[in-house]
């Protein structure tokens, strides 16, 4: 854009303070709405509950007295707060891990010349439309002790029934698997968009050279891809650190019984969003609940930044 | 100028909308209206409970003399029930007109009376003579000056079983002999011990643990709690002996493992899978609906230990109702004596005025599906002999405490002990 001349009209000057505003400030309208909302719904609830945190604050006093951080003294030395971010971390290895793996392998599946092609690819995304409560209720039947279809189909090779509620590591995998459900077909198709725009002559040239499909995956799509890999592993991540719905609804479909948000007698599955919601919704103790959601949202941070880290590494197997 | 508005219309006119929509989300609250309603206008009361109260019927019977009033009923499950109403309570929006509140949280409640309304205002201390007193007092605010809620029903145990699972363990299976199987816990147990080494297929003595506990800790003359609202878990030797008690049950393998309503403890009802079940008077109806097929094979035999109440509620008025003295004329009418009849002979919920349990239309109830067992004697004798116990603020708390205890044992992480000390841990975290 030309300075314009000073013998201009006022019109014209005025015209063009209108344009620059227009081109400066106008961006900003955009992006507001967002801003808006998310100091509304983000920042603020983020600071005030930083403030809550410091307090001896229930929900059924009107009383709230300053204790500094006794709240964070207490959780730290709280055994069920780490119990809970062990079985957040269990239960997010156990979920993750082999949803990317066979997200990247459907996604390679997908990323050919295939019959019904759009067919498949939203059937991927159907597990993600379900509403998560259908979706663990119908799993938590399958996962049933007495009358499980896993279980059923388990009897055929020996193994007996499984409490898959009572046990950590069989909850564990349960969940997981719901998790998996819901999510891997979602991821899949991210990491399908990413692949159609790696360029076809890489694959053709390997193919000249005698590269197996394997191999392809893995020098080519997979380096080709890691912008994508890596933000599919933090979005995954952040995800997978605030699971809530799938232990509370377990522990009330599932026989192993408990409190309403304990994840089970022993607190087997309680994961840390859990712990918080149990803190703060059945036992009123706001104050507490506050400073476990700050102590979660810094653990949230940590591992998606030592996942960033990983990820970053990625490089298809010893280019 | 027209592609420069656009620009410009776009983002504003986004926020806008997302203004009116969080608008909309935070209002949602009924339109005001004045304390006390005009004579003939539309009135809309809410009334929140958990499970079927079996009031639906007196709605419609409530509607022809108030021809102005329709009752909306909202069902929610039972924990989330009252943390609702706890949180709506504290936030003083979205609580119903009447809201049903089970003997577990009633205490909750009734120390905070600044949240609900004086039923005394409306002239419902009139209904003291009505009932059993200490179910009157149960309704009281702390320094009994207010009067917070009417009872509606009382949980009397009774201890209902299977005749065909009894017949198939070799047991006796006629409900006085069944009754004189079990005068004591102790006695209930070796008759499990005896079901149990008759191997009946698919088939434990007893659903779970839980609710047993509940029951006897109930029949204790005092429970979780003392007088002076102190939790008393540690020291109560009757606390100690129920754990122990309900371990056994667990450790000798006569439980099915299956937790209190949690959908695989209901298809247990219809599957069969427990030969007994602690009955308060509620659960009967609750037998009826899960059990659907297996009319004329349950049973109802007295309890063992003696009487005791398990569950009950009141209904009680927030005082964010709009419409207050309505609503507290439709307790007053949900919970007379009339309807409070209806309700026993239709869900099983029984009546917490004593003038009933004398009245020969009860005494001489009974169900076809629990083979014509007199069930309105049963009870009537349970309430009679009810002897009342103090509960705590903190009663479901603690008791979440102590049947996640009975889940270690039962799911065999850790023993009766090992559980034990980690339930004082938890009790004495509770405030």
């Amino acid at each position: 854009m030309s300075t314009l001349p000073l013998s201009v009209p006022t019109r014209r000057r005025r015209r063009s303070v209108r344009h620059t505003l227009d081109v400066r400030v106008s961006p900003y309208a955009y992006v507001a709405p967002f801003f808006l909302l998310f100091c509304a719904f983000g920042l603020f609830p983020l600071i005030y509950t930083a403030w809550v945190s410091l307090h001896d604050w229930t929900l059924l006093s009107e009383e709230h007295t300053f204790v500094g951080a006794k709240n964070f003294q207490t959780l730290l030395a709280d055994g069920y707060f780490w119990n809970a971010t062990f079985n957040t971390l269990s239960i997010g290895v156990l979920s993750t891990v082999p949803q990317l793996l066979l997200a990247v392998w459907l996604a390679h599946l997908l990323n050919r010349r295939l019959r019904f092609q759009t067919l498949l690819r939203i059937s991927m995304l159907l597990p993600n439309v379900t509403s998560v409560v259908a979706v663990v209720v119908i799993f938590s039947q399958l996962f049933g002790r007495d009358f499980g279809l896993i279980n059923w189909v388990l009897s055929w090779f020996g193994i007996g029934n499984i409490d898959w509620a009572a046990g950590t590591a069989t909850s564990h995998i349960a969940l997981a698997v719901m998790i998996m459900w819901r999510w891997t077909g979602y991821n899949a198709l991210i990491f399908l968009a990413a692949m159609q725009a790696v360029p076809r002559e890489l694959y053709e040239a390997a193919t000249l050279d005698g590269a197996s499909s394997f191999t392809q995956l893995r020098r080519i799509t997979i380096p080709m891809i890691r912008p994508t890999i890596i933000f599919v592993v933090i979005v995954s991540t952040i995800g997978a650190m605030q699971i809530i719905a799938e232990p509370l609804l377990f522990g009330q479909s599932s026989g192993a019984g408990g409190g309403a948000a304990s994840g089970g007698p022993d607190r087997q599955y309680q994961t840390l969003a859990l712990f918080v919601y149990e803190q703060g919704f059945t036992k009123f103790d706001f104050g507490y609940a506050s400073a476990a959601s700050w102590l979660m949202f810094l653990v949230v941070v940590a591992v998606a930044g030592i996942n960033f880290l990983i990820s970053r590494r990625v490089k298809g197997g010893t280019t | 100028m027209t592609p420069r508005i656009r620009r410009l219309a776009v983002p504003v006119l986004t926020a806008s909308l997302l203004a009116l929509a969080t608008a909309c989300g935070s209002g949602g609250g009924s339109p005001a209206t004045e304390a006390s309603a005009k004579p003939g206008e539309k009135i809309k009361l809410s009334v929140g409970l958990f499970g079927d109260f079996g009031f639906k019927p007196l709605y419609e019977e409530y509607k022809k003399t108030h021809p102005n009033i329709e009752v909306v009923e909202a069902v929610t499950q039972f924990n989330d029930h009252h943390n609702n109403l706890v949180k709506r309570l504290a936030t003083n929006a979205g609580a119903g007109d009447v809201e049903a509140v089970e003997v577990g949280y009633v205490s909750t409640f009734t120390s905070q009376p600044g949240k609900f309304v004086d039923l005394k205002q409306y002239g419902l201390d009139k209904r003291q003579g009505d009932y059993l007193d200490w179910k009157w007092q149960q309704g009281l605010s702390k320094d009994g000056q207010q009067l917070l809620g009417l009872g509606t029903d009382v949980g009397g145990l009774a201890m209902c079983y299977r005749k065909d699972l009894f017949k198939k363990a070799g047991l006796p299976s006629g409900r006085t002999e069944v009754s004189a199987l079990w005068p004591t816990w102790e006695q209930y147990i070796e008759t499990g011990k005896k079901f149990g080494a008759a191997k009946v297929a698919d088939a434990k003595f007893v659903d779970s643990p839980g609710e047993i506990f509940r029951a006897m800790v109930n029949q204790a003359p005092v429970g979780l709690y003392d007088a002076q609202d102190k939790i008393i878990v540690d020291s109560n030797p009757d606390v100690k002996k129920a754990w122990d008690l309900s371990n056994q049950l667990t450790q000798e393998g006569l439980t099915a493992k299956l937790a209190a309503f949690t959908p695989p403890w209901n298809t247990g009802f219809a599957k069969g899978s427990f030969a007994t079940i602690i009955c308060p008077a509620w659960m009967t109806g609750f037998i009826q609906e899960q059990a659907k097929d297996a009319s004329g094979k349950w049973d109802i035999a007295t309890v063992p230990g003696g009487s005791g109440n398990s569950g009950g509620s009141h209904l009680m008025v927030p005082k964010q109702s709009k419409h207050p003295k309505e609503a507290a004329e439709l307790i007053d009418f949900l919970t007379s004596k009339e309807n409070q009849a209806k309700v026993f002979k239709e869900e099983g919920t029984f009546p917490s005025i004593p003038a009933l349990y004398d009245d020969p239309s009860i005494q001489n109830f009974t169900k076809p599906f629990f083979g014509d067992a007199p069930i309105g004697k049963i009870y009537s004798d349970a309430a009679k002999a009810l002897k009342p116990q103090h509960l705590g603020p903190k009663e479901a708390d603690v008791r979440v405490a102590i049947g996640n205890g009975l889940g270690r044992v039962e799911q065999g992480k850790q023993t009766p002990e090992e559980a034990w000390a980690q339930v004082l841990q938890d009790v004495q975290k509770i405030r």
